[in-house]
């Protein structure tokens, strides 16, 4: 289980025992029992489990959006408490995670200005990172003028060009059609390679889990613990086709869906 | 530009006919009370050019800015504050209820008693008046910022005000818009009833002199000036709306095609 984050390096994130009960006018909902897992600097770390396993609760109380109710979330050795710096997150809901009435430079550049990174090395990040999108040639059009994928491309580059040191994507590519999906993932695997920067990926979708993922965590269903922690020792490069089609792919696509399909069951029982 | 010809012919159309209608209906009027437009339309710019234009339209409209703005100004920080605050809502609501549902005009009189009869009673009816629809209509389009956005906000630890301006204010500008217009049409009627109470200038004081004088030419004439005025505005208003909601006027269009 450990072989993945050998190497010696420091843990990046730790969520200890993390608790999430949501109550509500005398009753209470455990969204969340017991979760306890390390991210290390760098990794790329994708999780996954059926709908309404709490992911997003998990990837909230992550980032610092939402409190636990018991255990903790440190991120290089500070506790948080409230959204910490060098962080981004990129939602599900493309559309409603940008400002609409700010051009797609201006949403890029909105974070950088708030950090107070001076304007010719802001000019040159916002640049550098709708390159890395490959959305160079619309940064003052409107985000509601561009297709769905080219949205989602807009939030990664303002992430980007955050220059944080660890990524949160609550299923980033879950409302784009399957060949922009394609197209997205292999951009942030890319991205996750080039930069060296932490990726927490929560989806529901197994393949793309193991597809940019080095390690897989599968969720039980809500009240939601770590059903199994899977590390995945395809080669570092991806090929949408190759890859897909390697043998031990498919081993790790059987062998999550079972542990999905059995979290599904324990949830009947 | 043939649909903007279209468009005007459409916005003509109607006034046109009306106009026209009431010119010939009263060609031939010999009632004191309902003389013929002809002679209504030739007494306007006697009546209203030569001198009253300064000392009566534009103290009238200087109160009405003056008044609207303190409206707006205290309607929209007042409806960021309830809008953003659960408690301060549970705490304001049944008092800004009680208070919205008392007829404006009511507080003349109310208001004459401690702020006299001059300027300062105009502007506060008119505020008064005007500050409910801009602060109700504030508070529910703070109230439906998009969480995702306040959350995108908030990871990116965008600062309180960045965060007021632009996300708050710009996410509620399409309700705040709405109250503004509506506040505006409220401002009109209030500067004129004001100005009927206790004054010494202004269109409404203007148009009861009139009719206290049996000039009935001229009073219908300040009928239409305040009807051509109320029409200005809402063109100017219209302009601005256009302008500061352009992002999301488009992103309608947009919707509206699909």
């Amino acid at each position: 289980m450990n072989t993945t984050r050998s190497e010696g390096d420091a843990s990046l994130l730790e969520v200890q025992h993390v608790r999430k009960v949501y109550s509500s006018g005398g009753t209470e909902f455990e969204a969340i029992r017991d979760l306890d897992f390390r991210v290390s600097d760098g990794e790329f770390l994708c999780i996954v489990g059926p709908s309404g396993a709490g992911k997003t609760t998990l990837l909230r109380c992550i980032g610092g959006l939402l409190d636990v109710t018991s255990g903790s979330v440190s991120l290089a050795g500070a506790r948080v408490t409230s959204p910490p710096e060098g962080m981004a997150i990129v939602f599900q809901e493309y559309g409603r995670s940008l400002f609409p009435w700010l051009t797609v430079r201006q949403n890029v550049e909105l974070p950088l200005r708030e950090k107070k990174v001076p304007a010719t090395r802001r000019a040159e990040l916002v640049s550098d990172a709708l390159e890395a999108v490959g959305l160079a040639h619309v940064p003052d059009s409107y985000p509601w003028q561009l297709s769905g994928g080219m949205q989602q491309r807009v939030a990664i580059a303002r992430a980007v060009a955050y220059q944080p040191r660890i990524l949160l994507m609550d299923e980033p590519f879950a409302a784009v059609d399957a060949q922009t999906r394609a197209e997205l993932e292999d951009l942030v695997f890319s991205l996750w390679k080039s930069l060296q920067v932490t990726v927490v990926f929560v989806t529901h979708d197994i393949d793309e889990a193991i597809y940019l993922g080095q390690r897989v965590l599968v969720l039980s269903n809500s009240p939601t613990s770590v059903l199994e922690d899977v590390p995945i020792p395809l080669p570092k490069a991806r090929d949408q086709l190759r890859t897909r089609s390697l043998p031990e792919f498919n081993e790790l696509r059987q062998k999550i869906h079972r542990l999905v399909q059995t979290a599904k069951r324990t949830m009947i029982t | 530009m043939n649909t903007l010809l279209r468009r005007v012919l459409f916005a003509v159309g109607l006034p046109v006919i009306l106009v026209t209608l009431w010119w010939f209906v009263s060609a031939g009027s010999t009632s004191f009370f309902w003389p013929p437009l002809r002679a209504i339309v030739e007494t306007f710019p006697e009546t209203w050019l030569s001198g009253r234009l300064l000392s009566d339209v534009v103290p009238s409209l200087v109160r009405l800015f003056i008044g609207y703005g303190v409206a707006l100004a205290i309607g929209i920080v007042a409806g960021v504050a309830l809008g953003l605050s659960r408690t301060l809502r549970d705490y304001a609501e049944p008092t800004l209820e009680f208070l919205r549902a008392m007829p404006p005009p009511v507080l003349v009189p109310v208001i004459m008693l401690f702020a006299g009869i001059g300027d300062e009673m105009k502007v506060a009816v008119i505020a008064l008046g005007c500050i409910w629809p801009v602060l109700l209509n504030t508070v529910e389009g703070v109230r439906a910022i998009d969480e995702v956005l306040a959350d995108t906000a908030r990871s990116y630890r965008l600062s309180v005000p960045t965060r007021l301006m632009t996300l708050v204010l710009r996410s509620a500008s399409p309700q705040i818009v709405t109250g503004a217009r509506q506040s505006l049409s409220v401002g009109i009627i209030l500067m004129v009833i004001s100005e009927m109470f206790a004054a010494s200038n202004g269109l409404g004081f203007a148009i009861v002199q009139f009719q206290r004088g049996f000039e009935m030419p001229e009073m219908w004439s300040g009928v239409l000036l305040l009807g051509l005025i109320g029409v200005i505005l809402s063109v100017i208003f219209r302009a601005f709306e256009a302008w500061v909601l352009r992002w999301y006027l488009s992103i309608q269009r947009i919707e509206q095609r699909v």
